[in-house]
């Protein structure tokens, strides 16, 4: 004997039935595995150039050498990369501890705001900054400088 | 019998108890041995001798063996109680109960309810870690009262008797378990299969391991009620659903994993897991509950793998 339920009755509709806009939280967990194996490369081959490969360590990193640096595309891209990742990825963070933990759901809009604000100012204001940064201001002391500002 | 131990108790009184073991030890061995076996017993003692060995030819000789009594120990159980119709807040109270070594909590929650205070509530069906109706939180962590032993406590300090978390207390240990269940019903945790054949749906031993793990679920809630996530936000499926799902997304006859799939891949589906193994660690049947959850992700992301 057996019995076929043509139309199994459940009343029970997924939980995001009334959710507006795409699910973006399968992207989200992906984007913070990815982005995280990428930052470890970034920021320990960064923290390896700067404090290691580069003579006199952390006393050698001065205007001028910051200044050096971000006068070479590899460099400028590197840190970009590293900004956007770093930011986005603690600000995911950010924002999935105030999903589990905030439950007013005023407090919660607010908090989410407030971690997106900050996120694309930094992003922007970091991004504006890297690319347009001039290493050699006009009228300084030269000996501050990157050596190729002699030469201009 | 009763006159030896009479006797027994009567030269306790007269001569000291270190002498008393003796007598009795003897009057009871020779109350089932034959004659010449009391004789050899009350000449040789237990040292083996000529005269016992022949003796041992007709009738042998038995030593009753020193069966060491169960000792029973006192235990105190802490248990959160609350009356919806007395309490505003839940309250603890304690219990003293003596409690033998091979007893499990349900059996001091009985112990309390049958002798000392029938107003205990708390929900049992098969006592033998089966029906899944007695999940509660002792000393902190979810576990079947039927399944934990007393003695595996540390008896010297107060044991913490609580009712499962992040579910509505309904009275004592008893919560309202509709929440848990409608996350359950809401992945459809039934077999969906279009063909009919003439006999069974068949399937290779390899099939039927592949999902072997979360058929064990006996959807006790201990997973979920451990589970932070949970705690702090209702609404997230829970590691219960999600294993219930796992047992027919990765069964073959099922058609219908991905319907599933696309339930569980919400805002407060398997992406809210932060893999805290709370719930693998609460599951009184051993079911890596995380593992399956990540298999879940996994099948999300690159397709169900059979």
């Amino acid at each position: 004997m057996t019995a076929t339920i043509e139309n199994p009755n459940y009343a029970y509709p997924a939980r995001s039935a009334g959710r507006r806009g795409p699910n973006l939280e399968k992207a989200g967990w992906i984007f913070m595995r990815a982005s995280g194996v990428v930052l470890v490369v970034l920021i320990f081959g960064h923290l390896a150039f700067n404090l290691l490969w580069t003579p006199g360590g952390i006393h050698a990193v001065d205007f001028g050498f910051v200044g050096g640096k971000l006068a070479q595309p590899f460099w400028q891209w590197w840190d970009v990369l590293m900004l956007w990742l770093a930011i986005l990825h603690g600000s995911n963070g950010m924002r999935t501890i105030v999903n589990d933990y905030v439950h007013k759901p005023t407090i919660r809009t607010v908090a989410l705001w407030a971690i997106g604000i900050a996120a694309a100012v930094l992003i922007i204001l970091g991004t504006l900054i890297t690319f347009t940064f001039n290493p050699c201001p006009e009228g300084a002391d030269l000996s501050l400088l990157p050596s190729f500002c002699a030469e201009l | 019998m009763s006159q030896s131990e009479q006797k027994n108790e009567h030269s306790l009184g007269s001569e000291g108890a270190s002498e008393a073991g003796d007598p009795s030890a003897q009057a009871e061995a020779a109350v089932d041995a034959t004659t010449a076996d009391a004789q050899a017993v009350s000449a040789g003692g237990t040292t083996p001798s000529p005269a016992d060995s022949a003796a041992e030819g007709t009738a042998r000789q038995v030593e009753p063996e020193p069966v060491e009594e169960p000792q029973s120990f006192p235990v105190t159980i802490i248990v959160r109680r609350y009356d919806p119709e007395v309490d505003e807040e839940p309250r603890w109270v304690d219990y003293d109960v003596q409690m033998f070594a091979t007893e499990r909590i349900l059996d001091a929650l009985h112990r309390i309810k049958w002798e000392q205070d029938p107003s205990l509530a708390f929900r049992r069906s098969c006592a033998h870690g089966v029906c899944g109706s007695d999940a509660m939180r002792i000393n902190g962590k979810n576990r079947l009262a039927c399944k934990a032993l007393v003695k595996d406590f540390d008896t010297s300090k107060p044991i913490y008797v609580e009712a499962i978390k992040g579910l509505p207390l309904e009275k004592d240990l008893i919560v309202d378990m509709e929440p848990f269940f409608d996350s359950f019903r809401e992945i459809q945790p039934f077999l969906q299969a279009t063909g009919k054949p003439d006999k069974e749906r068949h399937q290779t031993i390899a099939q039927r391991e592949r999902f072997d793990d979360t058929t064990k679920c006996i959807l006790c809630a201990a997973c979920t009620t451990s589970c932070p996530v949970f705690w702090t936000d209702g609404q997230y499926f829970g590691p219960a659903a999600i294993v219930n799902a796992h047992r027919f997304i990765f069964d073959s006859r099922d058609e219908a994993s991905q319907v599933r799939l696309d339930i569980l891949n919400d805002q407060e589906g398997v992406w809210r897991c932060r893999t805290t193994f709370n719930c693998t660690d609460a599951c009184p049947r051993g079911i890596q509950v995380t593992k399956a959850i990540a298999e879940v992700k996994q099948a999300m992301i690159s397709g169900v793998k059979l």
